[in-house]
C-alpha cells in the first residue's frame, strides 16, 4: 500500500455525521434536473381533467359546449376504464354536520374509522381529582404548497405496456393503482420518479390519481400525454391536512400529577376515506404525548363530509392532537397552580413506563435534559418575568414566550412495516462504483445523500464511490413508500445491513481484507462480477427484536423509537393590528445520531417554518366545499420576512436499530411549533387562543369576545 | 385557433447567444425560455408572479417570467439559471448554497439563486434585513430560509 491510499483510508473513517454536500445539489444550482414538467416526449398531447363544481349530486349526462372541434380530443371517461375504478363514491360541510348524521354519506354513522385506546379507568378517578380542567381545541386545513405542481407524463404500448413519469412520494402506490386500473400483469407497469419539487405527504397518495388520468388518455389517444397541474388545480383538487377537534379532559392529584386523561379526537377526512384511518390511528397514538398517566381514554374518529378528500400532510394527524394536548398542557398546569415547566416535568414519561396504547419504553428518554436546554438556550425564565413586566406597561404591544414538549413516533405504525416488508438492494457497477437501489424517492429532505452516506460509511468507501439509482419500479426494489420519517431509520437501516453483506460476501470470497483502499474495493468488487456475473445484495425488513403489535387490541409497540423534542418560541402581539409575530424560535431534539447535519438543520428548520405557517397564516376559505383561496396570492405561506431565526439544537442517542444510530426526523418538526406559538400568545395576552389558525382576524375576535365590554 | 399569423419575432440575447423567437407577443417569457429554447431551469410555480420560481434577469433586473410578455424581450439581454454558472464553473452564490444546504427540492432554487446574485451584486454587504427583503419575492417551502440566509452570507465572503 503506498502512502497517498493510506492517508485516503485514515480520510474516509467515517462518512456518518459529516455535512457531505447534497448528492444531486450541483445539477438543482445549475437547472440542470429534470423535472416531470421538464420532459417532451414526441407527439406527445397536454391532459386536463374535468371535475364536478358542486360537493355532492349524481352525475347524469356530459354535454359538450357547441362551437369546440371534439373530434380533436381525446375524451376519457368512467366508461373507457379497462380495469376497476376503485374509487368508491359514498352536502355534508362540517365534522359536527356529519356527526348530528342528518345527511348521511358514508356507512350508517358518516364515520370512515373508529379507534379506542384505554388505560386504567378513567372514570374512576374523577372524584379523586384535584383539579379537573376541560378544553376544546381545533386546527384548519392546511394546504402542503410545494413549489413544484403534481404531474405525470404517461405513455402506452399496443402490447398493453403503462409507463408514466412524474413528481412522486410513492413509485410502488402508483404502480399497483396502474395495474388494477388497467387489469393489467404488474410487469406490465412501470413507474418512473421524476426530480421532485416537494412533497411534504401531498405526493403520497394523490399521485395515482394524475398517473391514472394521464395514462388513460394516453392508452385511448395511442399518444404520449402530460397532464400538469396549474397552482390552482393542485390547490383545489389534491388533498390537505384533514381539520381537526380535540376535547380534553383531565385529572391532576394534589401533587401535580396526571391522574386521568380523556381525549376525543376528530378528524374530518372528506369525501372518500383515503388515508384518514391511518392518520386517525397515528393522531390518536400521539394524542397522550411525552407523559404517563395510569387513566387514559382516547377516542378517534375520522368522519366523512363533502369536503374535497384530506390526506396526508408532514407529521400525519399527530400535529393536529399534539397541538391541543400541549395547549391544554399550559392550562392544566395553571390550574394545579404549576408552572408550565414544573407540571411537565412531573409527569415525563420515563424509560420502563408504559404509554396510552400499552408500549413499554425501552429506550432512554431524556425530556428532562431536553427542556432543561431548551429553556436555558431561549432564556425563557429571565424572559418570562421581563414579559410580564413590561406588558403591564405596555397596552398595545405584547410579549410571551411558550414551549412545547412532544415526541414522534418513526415508521410506519404497529406491524405497519411488517406488512409492508421492504426491500432494498445493493449492487456493484461496471465503472466500479457501488450503487443503492430503494424506491424511496429524494423530494428535498436529502435521500440520495443519506443513503450514500450510510452505504459508504458500511462499506467503508467514501460517499462519491456510491450511486443512488433514480426510484424507477422497473429496477428498483419496493422499499415502500417515502412517508412517515421512515426513509432514514427504516430504509436507511435496510441499505446499512445491505452494506454490511456485500462487504462481508467480498471478504469470503477471499477479495477484500479487513483493511482495504477504495482502488482494492473496487478490485475485488471487479473480481467478483467477474466470477459470478454480477453482485448484488438485497436485504428485507425484520422486525427488531422484542417489538409487538396486536392489530386487533390496538395496542403494544406503536414505534419502534421515537424522536423528542422541546420547542420554544417568542412572540409579540401588536393588540392595534392583532398580528402575531414570532421573534424567536429554539428548537431541541433528539432524534437518534444525525447522519448529515446541514441536511437535518434544513428539515428541523423548513418544519418549524411550515409549522409556524399553519399556526398563523395559512387559512383555506372554503365555499360550498370548495377551496376558494386556491392561488399564493390569497393563501399565504411564510416568506423570507415572516419568519424568526429558527435556532436549531441536537442532543444525540444513536438508536441501535437505525443506520448509525439514527432515528427518524422528518415529521418532529411539524409538531411543536403551533402549540408553543399558542402558549407564547397566551402568556402575552391572558387569551385562550384555541383555534388554528390565529390570524389578526381570529385574534380579533377572540379579544373582542374576551372583552365583551368594549376598551 | 390557428394563431401563427399573429405570430412575432422576437431577437434578444440569452446567456450570451443571440436568439430568435417566433411566438405570439403576449406568449409568456417562461414559455418562450421552457419550450421554443428548451431552457428548462426556469421553473412555474404558481403562474401569478408569487413565486419567484421563474425569475430571470432581463437586462440585469429579476423578474418573473411569468409576468412578462415575450414582446417586452425585443433587444434585451437576458440571464438564466443555465448562464449562471460560467464555462462549468459555479457562481459564488451556487457553491455557497451547496456547501450550506440551501437547496432542498431544487424548484425554487434557479429563482432564489438569481434572487440571491442579484441583491449581492447591489448590495454586497447586505445586512440580515436586507438579505431577507432582498428574497422576499422568491417562496421555498422546504427551508424555511434559514439555509439560505446562511448562503448568502457566506458567498459575500467568498
Amino acid at each position: 500500500m503506498n502512502y497517498k491510499e493510506y492517508n485516503l483510508i485514515v480520510m474516509v473513517v467515517s462518512t456518518i455525521g459529516q455535512p457531505v454536500p447534497r448528492k444531486e445539489g450541483r445539477a438543482k444550482l445549475t437547472g440542470q434536473a429534470r423535472y416531470i414538467d421538464d420532459l417532451v416526449l414526441p407527439g406527445m398531447l397536454h391532459g386536463a381533467t374535468v371535475r364536478s363544481p358542486v360537493a355532492r349530486g349524481l352525475l347524469r349526462a356530459i354535454h359538450y359546449a357547441p362551437g369546440v372541434p371534439w373530434p380533436e380530443f381525446t375524451i376519457v371517461s368512467a366508461h373507457d376504464i379497462p380495469g376497476a375504478n376503485c374509487v368508491t363514491l359514498p352536502p355534508v360541510f362540517s365534522m359536527d354536520a356529519a356527526l348530528a348524521r342528518t345527511e348521511v354519506i358514508w356507512g350508517d354513522d358518516n364515520v370512515f374509522k373508529q379507534y379506542l385506546v384505554t388505560r386504567g379507568n378513567v372514570d374512576a378517578v374523577w372524584t379523586e381529582a384535584h383539579v379537573i380542567v376541560d378544553g376544546e381545541y381545533e386546527t384548519g386545513a392546511q394546504e402542503q404548497l410545494y413549489i413544484e405542481p403534481q404531474g405525470m407524463v404517461a405513455l402506452t404500448d399496443a402490447q398493453g405496456a403503462v409507463t408514466v413519469w412524474g413528481s412522486m412520494q410513492c413509485p410502488f402506490y402508483i404502480h399497483k393503482a396502474l395495474a388494477a386500473l388497467f387489469n393489467v400483469p404488474a410487469a406490465k407497469v412501470r413507474v418512473v420518479q421524476m426530480e421532485t419539487g416537494g412533497g411534504f405527504g401531498g405526493k403520497e397518495e394523490y399521485p395515482s390519481i394524475i398517473a391514472g388520468h394521464a395514462a388513460l388518455l394516453a392508452w385511448k389517444s395511442g399518444r404520449p400525454v402530460k397532464l400538469v397541474y396549474d397552482r390552482a388545480e393542485d390547490m383545489v383538487a389534491t388533498t390537505k391536512r384533514h381539520p381537526s377537534r380535540t376535547r380534553h379532559r383531565t385529572a391532576v392529584s394534589r401533587d401535580g400529577r396526571l391522574l386521568a386523561m380523556d381525549i376525543e379526537f376528530t378528524i374530518d377526512g372528506g369525501a372518500y376515506c383515503t388515508l384518514s384511518p391511518v392518520v386517525l390511528s397515528r393522531g390518536t397514538i400521539h394524542a397522550a404525548g411525552p407523559y404517563f398517566c395510569p387513566n387514559i381514554r382516547i377516542r378517534g374518529r375520522a368522519v366523512a363530509t363533502n369536503m374535497p378528500p384530506h390526506g396526508a400532510f408532514r407529521g400525519f394527524g399527530a400535529p393536529q392532537s399534539i397541538f391541543a394536548l400541549e395547549r391544554h398542557m399550559d392550562r392544566v398546569a395553571a390550574a394545579a397552580g404549576l408552572t408550565p415547566d414544573e407540571f411537565r416535568r412531573r409527569n415525563f414519561i420515563q424509560t420502563g413506563q408504559t404509554s396510552a396504547v400499552g408500549q413499554v419504553m425501552k429506550e432512554p428518554i431524556a425530556m428532562e435534559r431536553l427542556l432543561d436546554r431548551a429553556l436555558v438556550l431561549s432564556d425563557y425564565h429571565a424572559k418570562r418575568s421581563r414579559f410580564a413586566d413590561a406588558n403591564r406597561h405596555s397596552t398595545r404591544i405584547k410579549r410571551g414566550i411558550g414551549f412545547a414538549t412532544f415526541m414522534h413516533g418513526a415508521g410506519f405504525t404497529g406491524s405497519g412495516e411488517q406488512h409492508l416488508a421492504s426491500v432494498v438492494a445493493v449492487e456493484a457497477l461496471s465503472n466500479g462504483r457501488v450503487r443503492v437501489l430503494a424506491a424511496s424517492a429524494e423530494i428535498g429532505q436529502g435521500t440520495n445523500t443519506i443513503f450514500a452516506q450510510i452505504a459508504a460509511e458500511a462499506l467503508g468507501l467514501e460517499c462519491d464511490d456510491v450511486e443512488v439509482a433514480q426510484p424507477d419500479t422497473a429496477t428498483v426494489p419496493d422499499s415502500g413508500p417515502t412517508v412517515a420519517s421512515r426513509t432514514c431509520m427504516v430504509v436507511g437501516k435496510l441499505i446499512e445491513t445491505a452494506s454490511l453483506d456485500f462487504r462481508h460476501r467480498l471478504e469470503t470470497a477471499g477479495l477484500l481484507t479487513s483493511r482495504y483502499t477504495p482502488a482494492e474495493f473496487r478490485a475485488a468488487c471487479a473480481a467478483y462480477r467477474a466470477r459470478h456475473g454480477d453482485l448484488r445484495i438485497a436485504a428485507q425488513y425484520r422486525p427488531p427484536e422484542g417489538l409487538r403489535w396486536d392489530d386487533q387490541r390496538y395496542e403494544g409497540d406503536a414505534y419502534g423509537a421515537y424522536a423528542w423534542a422541546v420547542y420554544v418560541a417568542e412572540v409579540t402581539v401588536d393588540l392595534d393590528t392583532f398580528q402575531t409575530q414570532v421573534d424567536d424560535f429554539v428548537a431541541v431534539q433528539e432524534v437518534g445520531r444525525v447522519i448529515n447535519p446541514p441536511l437535518a438543520t434544513g428539515q428541523i428548520e423548513g418544519g418549524v417554518a411550515q409549522a409556524i405557517g399553519w399556526a398563523l397564516f395559512e387559512d383555506i376559505v372554503w365555499r360550498d366545499g370548495r377551496m376558494v383561496n386556491a392561488q399564493m396570492t390569497n393563501y399565504i405561506m411564510p416568506t423570507s420576512m415572516d419568519l424568526p431565526p429558527i435556532r436549531v439544537f441536537f442532543e444525540e442517542a444513536p438508536y441501535p436499530n437505525g443506520p448509525g444510530g439514527a432515528k427518524g426526523i422528518g415529521e418532529l418538526p411539524m409538531d411543536g411549533p403551533a402549540p408553543a406559538i399558542f402558549n407564547a400568545v397566551a402568556n402575552a395576552t391572558g387569551l385562550n387562543p384555541a383555534h388554528l389558525p390565529l390570524t389578526p382576524e381570529a385574534l380579533m375576535e377572540l379579544m373582542e369576545k374576551a372583552e365583551p365590554d368594549g376598551p | 385557433m390557428d394563431r401563427s399569423g399573429m405570430n412575432v419575432r422576437v431577437m434578444c440575447r440569452v446567456n450570451g447567444a443571440n436568439v430568435t423567437i417566433e411566438a405570439h407577443p403576449m406568449m409568456r417569457l417562461l414559455d418562450a425560455l421552457r419550450s421554443k429554447l428548451r431552457l428548462t431551469g426556469t421553473k412555474e410555480g404558481c403562474g401569478e408572479g408569487e413565486c419567484g420560481a421563474c425569475a430571470v434577469l432581463v437586462d440585469g433586473d429579476l423578474v418573473n417570467s411569468c409576468l412578462f410578455p415575450l414582446l417586452h424581450a425585443e433587444g434585451t439581454a437576458i440571464t438564466t439559471i443555465e448562464g449562471v454558472a460560467a464555462g462549468g464553473r459555479l457562481h459564488a452564490v451556487q457553491e455557497a448554497f451547496l456547501a450550506c444546504g440551501g437547496a432542498q427540492c431544487g424548484i425554487c432554487t434557479p429563482g432564489m439563486v438569481l434572487a440571491a446574485i442579484t441583491l449581492l451584486e447591489r448590495n454586497p454587504n447586505p445586512t440580515e434585513a436586507e438579505v431577507k427583503a432582498g428574497l422576499a419575492g422568491n417562496l421555498c417551502r422546504c427551508t424555511g430560509y434559514m439555509r439560505i440566509f446562511e448562503a448568502v452570507v457566506s458567498a459575500c465572503r467568498r
